[in-house]
């Protein structure tokens, strides 16, 4: 019995990751200065790969009879930061991947100015070429590190309705991304109505820190997850957070908007929770003590 | 015979000191080399926390480390010039511990300025190539050389004749070495773990001190 369990558990964490690797096409491999990038292709799923030994994490994918999809779940769960802030005119996204978020957004809000950060210039290149990712008047890439991003952006008195955190490949974190100092220097770039919202993680004993990073830094927080998903995302913003009920209303506004791209905007509220689940005695992480790494087993 | 060719770290002796180092009676050759041991372990120690501090403003992309590595590397090419240069002039403990202290002090602004020193360069130098560059060797350099100045030094505390010269540099240059590889893990794997980095590099600066203290005590004799 045992091991029918066993035997089940491995198939559940064999349909999170994805098809078995002989199941894929592998249509475009390079090496770029910060990981082996690969663009994998299953029936009408394309998908770009950060390809590891140990094992694959799948950033971003797109369904190529459905080019409007959101496939991912935290993709999709993103866009509840339309519930805080549903008329951006500035949005910034730190991590492009496959560019999903946005197109999606530019498509959603053709006005608003989108500045995209990527480290790492083969990304942007990889999004271009398989995953039809365009630059426009209003969409704008910069490659550069993403601290180094928002000090400029302070400089420059930029500020933004909503800011989308991306930046963690699950393998390696940029730990200077992670500080209570860093997420300071987010929050100034938010407008007095504006939104942030971070795709962190649910396990292990950086969950801890990480809620007590944000913590310490936006106050309360909804805080994200959904079954069936292994993300959590952080939403908060200088602006009390909404009730439940006011969270559902306005979903309902967006769902017909939202539907296209195959985000179920109604399911949302009810997991967005504003609970403390996580052990409060940790210290926040700081630009003087982020061992965010260390602390991810 | 040996010529300064044959043993490049020890060419900046010259012959003529060679000659009358049978006269000098080598006091605690075990304290020279836990005090190499000492400047290994910190310089690496230093030079990992280097990329945790200029990360908040200059990223942590390869240029950083990029910028780090050879400004470490060009300090300490300096201090082994200057370090075998001193050794020269009548080298004694005393004057190697003040080396230790000297190295400390240098390393104070690490801990007190370098937002200050980041925040001028950031604001001045879009380029965060440059920027890393210029930090670093606003930060590392000084310290560094100073505890570079060490290696060759010892080596000359060390040396009886010009026979063993090379022996006496190998087992320094292994104490040393061994500091650094030391230095590196443990601050890679526990201290940044356990503490915030300006407890690290204030605990360095208290063990800098409290190594070139020691120096000076032992090494008081010699200024009779």
């Amino acid at each position: 019995m045992s091991r029918s369990v066993v035997t089940a558990a491995i198939l559940a964490w064999l349909t999170l990751l994805g098809q078995p690797a002989q199941a894929d096409s592998v249509i475009h491999k390079e090496k770029s200065l910060y990981r082996n990038i690969e663009v994998r292709e299953a029936r009408d799923r394309r998908c770009l790969v950060f390809a590891m030994r140990r094992r694959d994490s799948r950033q971003s994918c797109i369904n190529l009879d459905r080019p409007q999809e959101v496939v991912f779940p935290y993709t999709k769960m993103t866009f509840a930061a339309l519930l805080l802030q549903d008329n951006p005119a500035s949005i910034l996204i730190v991590g492009l991947g496959g560019g999903t978020l946005p197109k999606t957004l530019s498509q959603l809000f053709p006005s608003a100015v989108i500045d995209v950060v990527e480290i790492d210039a083969a990304v942007y290149r990889v999004a271009q070429q398989f995953f039809k990712f365009k630059e426009s008047d209003q969409v704008k890439v910069s490659i550069a590190d993403a601290r180094v991003f928002i000090k400029r952006a302070q400089i420059r008195k930029n500020s933004y309705d909503i800011i989308i955190l991306d930046a963690f490949t699950g393998e390696y974190i940029p730990e200077h991304l992670m500080t209570k100092e860093f997420l300071e220097e987010v929050r100034s770039l938010l407008t007095s109505t504006g939104v942030v919202v971070a795709n962190t993680f649910s396990s292990s004993k950086l969950y801890n820190y990480e809620s007590v990073t944000y913590r310490s830094v936006f106050g309360n927080f909804f805080n994200f997850k959904m079954p069936l998903t292994g993300n959590r995302v952080i939403i908060s913003g200088p602006q009390p957070l909404p009730s439940r009920a006011i969270l559902a209303g306005r979903a309902k506004r967006l769902a017909n908007r939202l539907a296209p791209y195959y985000i179920n905007i109604e399911d949302f509220p009810r997991y967005m929770a504003t609970t403390r689940d996580w052990d409060e005695t940790v210290r926040p992480m700081t630009d003087q003590y982020a061992p965010a790494n260390l602390l991810k087993h | 015979m040996y010529t300064a060719a044959d043993h490049p770290e020890i060419g900046i002796m010259s012959s003529a000191a060679v000659n009358v180092l049978p006269t000098r009676t080598i006091t605690s050759p075990g304290l020279v080399m836990s005090l190499a041991f000492t400047s290994g372990f910190i310089i690496m120690s230093v030079e990992l926390l280097g990329g945790r501090i200029l990360a908040p403003y200059f990223g942590s992309s390869i240029y950083v480390w990029g910028s780090i590595i050879s400004i470490f590397m060009v300090a300490l090419s300096t201090g082994y010039l200057i370090g075998g240069k001193l050794s020269l002039r009548n080298p004694d403990l005393f004057k190697f511990g003040t080396f230790f202290l000297v190295a400390a002090i240098a390393l104070l602004p690490i801990v007190f300025f370098s937002d200050l020193a980041m925040e001028s360069v950031f604001t001045r130098i879009e380029d965060p190539r440059y920027g890393s560059l210029i930090a670093s060797t606003l930060l590392f350099f000084v310290p560094t050389a100073i505890l570079g100045m060490i290696a060759p030094y010892s080596v000359r505390l060390m040396v009886e004749n010009a026979g063993h010269s090379g022996q006496v540099a190998g087992g320094l240059y292994f104490v040393s070495t061994l500091g650094s590889a030391l230095g590196t893990l443990l601050t890679s794997f526990y201290l940044v773990l356990w503490f915030e980095m300006n407890t690290i590099v204030i605990s360095m600066i208290l063990a800098l001190g409290v190594a070139g203290m020691t120096a000076l005590w032992v090494g008081r004799k010699s200024l009779r």
